[in-house]
């Protein structure tokens, strides 16, 4: 069963349904009353990360001490860093993935906004069957620098390189949008699924 | 790389409870081809990049259908998906972004109330509000039209494109009226002089009849994106043969 945390930042239809192609086995909680019962956890995010870390603080303790394989998708990317230039109250995030969240800086137009391809730097099981080039879809101002550079799986250009999909331990992020990536988008949310066997 | 993206355009029917798709020129020969979900999946599979769904029923009655009509098309088609046609206040944009679309485009509406840009963008983020412009040469100078394309006003193009990215809007969606439904070619003029004006995203609407239209919009016209519909529609061209000759004009596509 993978568990998707309604937690006010968003819609999850789409998440929902791109996750259903997958595995039959999903569910969108409001909470983590029921963790103990997820093989895999899903945190996906669009808006602005302080009114997202606010609704998190609350699960802090409980994601952290997850071993199940965890997912964040572009905002859920965001909150998993140390802290983000976002912020206006200077929340931090959640520290799983240690590094800080900045706004791009090229003199190009913001935000980052279509399909890009990424430049796969580690092997890992969430980019099986998935090879430098294939397109993604992304609509981000923002974007994590990772302090460790083992935390990152692969990148993506857009007027430098940044990190695009992040690991560490049994935590992965993406900055893009798999349920809106058509094929290799599902193909990615497969893969998890696999991870989670789910 | 960013890639140069290929919209559909679907126009909807929304006047029967599943809605239809309406392949025509401005109510002019109408024929209808089928439920908007599975001609929206058939497209996703053949390579497009979103898709669009213009809502162009007269009636105000629609919004119960539209947000089915979106339900059943998030269900098997993972790209991103825009609604427009008669959108008037944030309520209508929430109930559209509430079931399952990634934007709205918003039209008449913000020309008679460019306030709305902006509140839809501090409510719901400028990513989610592309403001479409629909434009057409009067005496010589491109004035926006609204109520369809029906209403002339006084606006110059250039000068509402400005605006509204000062207001906040995501993207714009130029629309030239004079080219709409020829498959004459873009007008790569009026692409160009607004895409050069403004920092936000400009997708060019009107006329593409062509793979070399395609490749003229993005390398003169400056476009981010291309809208289509009976091009498509009428099975003139695929979109993966469309893609594949812009890729050998060195045009970067997603393949």
């Amino acid at each position: 069963m993978i568990q998707v945390l309604d937690y006010g930042a968003g819609n999850l239809l789409n998440i929902y349904n791109a996750l259903k192609k997958a595995t039959k086995t999903v569910e969108v909680v409001k909470n983590m009353n029921n963790i103990n019962e997820a093989d895999g956890f899903v945190i996906p995010g669009v808006g602005a990360f302080d009114t997202a870390m606010i609704k998190l603080r609350r699960y802090e303790k409980s994601i952290k001490k997850l071993d199940i394989p965890v997912l964040g998708v572009c905002l859920g990317l965001q909150v998993m860093a140390s802290i983000s230039e976002e912020s206006v109250k200077n929340i931090e995030g959640l520290n799983i993935i240690k590094g800080d969240v900045v706004k791009f800086k090229t003199g190009k137009k913001v935000p980052h906004m279509g399909w890009n391809t990424i430049n796969v730097k580690k092997d890992s099981i969430l980019l099986k069957g998935i090879d430098n080039g294939d397109y993604f879809y992304f609509v981000h101002s923002y974007h994590i620098n990772p302090l460790n550079e083992e935390d990152v799986i692969a990148t993506t250009s857009y007027g430098y390189d940044f990190a695009s999909v992040v690991k560490h331990e049994n935590f992965y992020a993406v900055q893009f949008h798999p349920e809106r990536s058509g094929v290799k988008g599902l193909k990615l949310l497969k893969n998890f699924a696999g991870l989670c066997e789910c | 790389m960013l890639a140069k993206r290929i919209i559909p355009c679907l126009d909807c029917d929304l006047s029967i409870p599943t809605g239809r798709v309406v392949k025509g020129i401005k109510f002019k020969n109408l024929v209808y081809a089928g439920r908007p979900e599975l001609l929206a999946e058939k497209y996703y599979k053949k390579g497009a990049d979103e898709i669009v769904f213009l809502d162009i029923t007269a009636s105000v009655n629609n919004r119960r259908t539209m947000t089915d009509v979106i339900k059943k098309t998030c269900k098997n088609t993972f790209i991103p998906l825009s609604i427009g046609g008669g959108i008037k206040n944030l309520d209508d944009i929430k109930k559209v972004l509430r079931a399952g679309a990634d934007k709205v485009t918003i039209n008449t509406a913000a020309v008679q109330n460019p306030e709305l840009i902006k509140e839809a963008c501090e409510k719901f983020g400028s990513q989610c509000v592309v403001v479409s412009i629909d434009a057409k040469k009067v005496k010589g100078e491109y004035k926006v039209h609204v109520y369809g394309g029906r209403k002339a006003t006084n606006l110059n193009v250039l000068s509402w494109a400005k605006k509204v990215e000062e207001l906040g809007a995501g993207e714009i969606l130029l629309t030239s009226m004079d080219r709409d439904g020829t498959r004459k070619g873009f007008d790569i003029k009026l692409t160009k002089r607004v895409a050069e004006s403004v920092n936000i995203p400009v997708i060019a609407s009107g006329g593409g009849g062509s793979i070399d239209d395609f490749v003229n919009v993005f390398n003169k016209g400056k476009a981010d994106a291309a809208l289509a519909a009976s091009i498509f529609h009428f099975n003139l061209l695929s979109i993966t043969e469309l893609k594949e000759g812009l890729k050998k004009e060195g045009v970067n596509v997603r393949l």
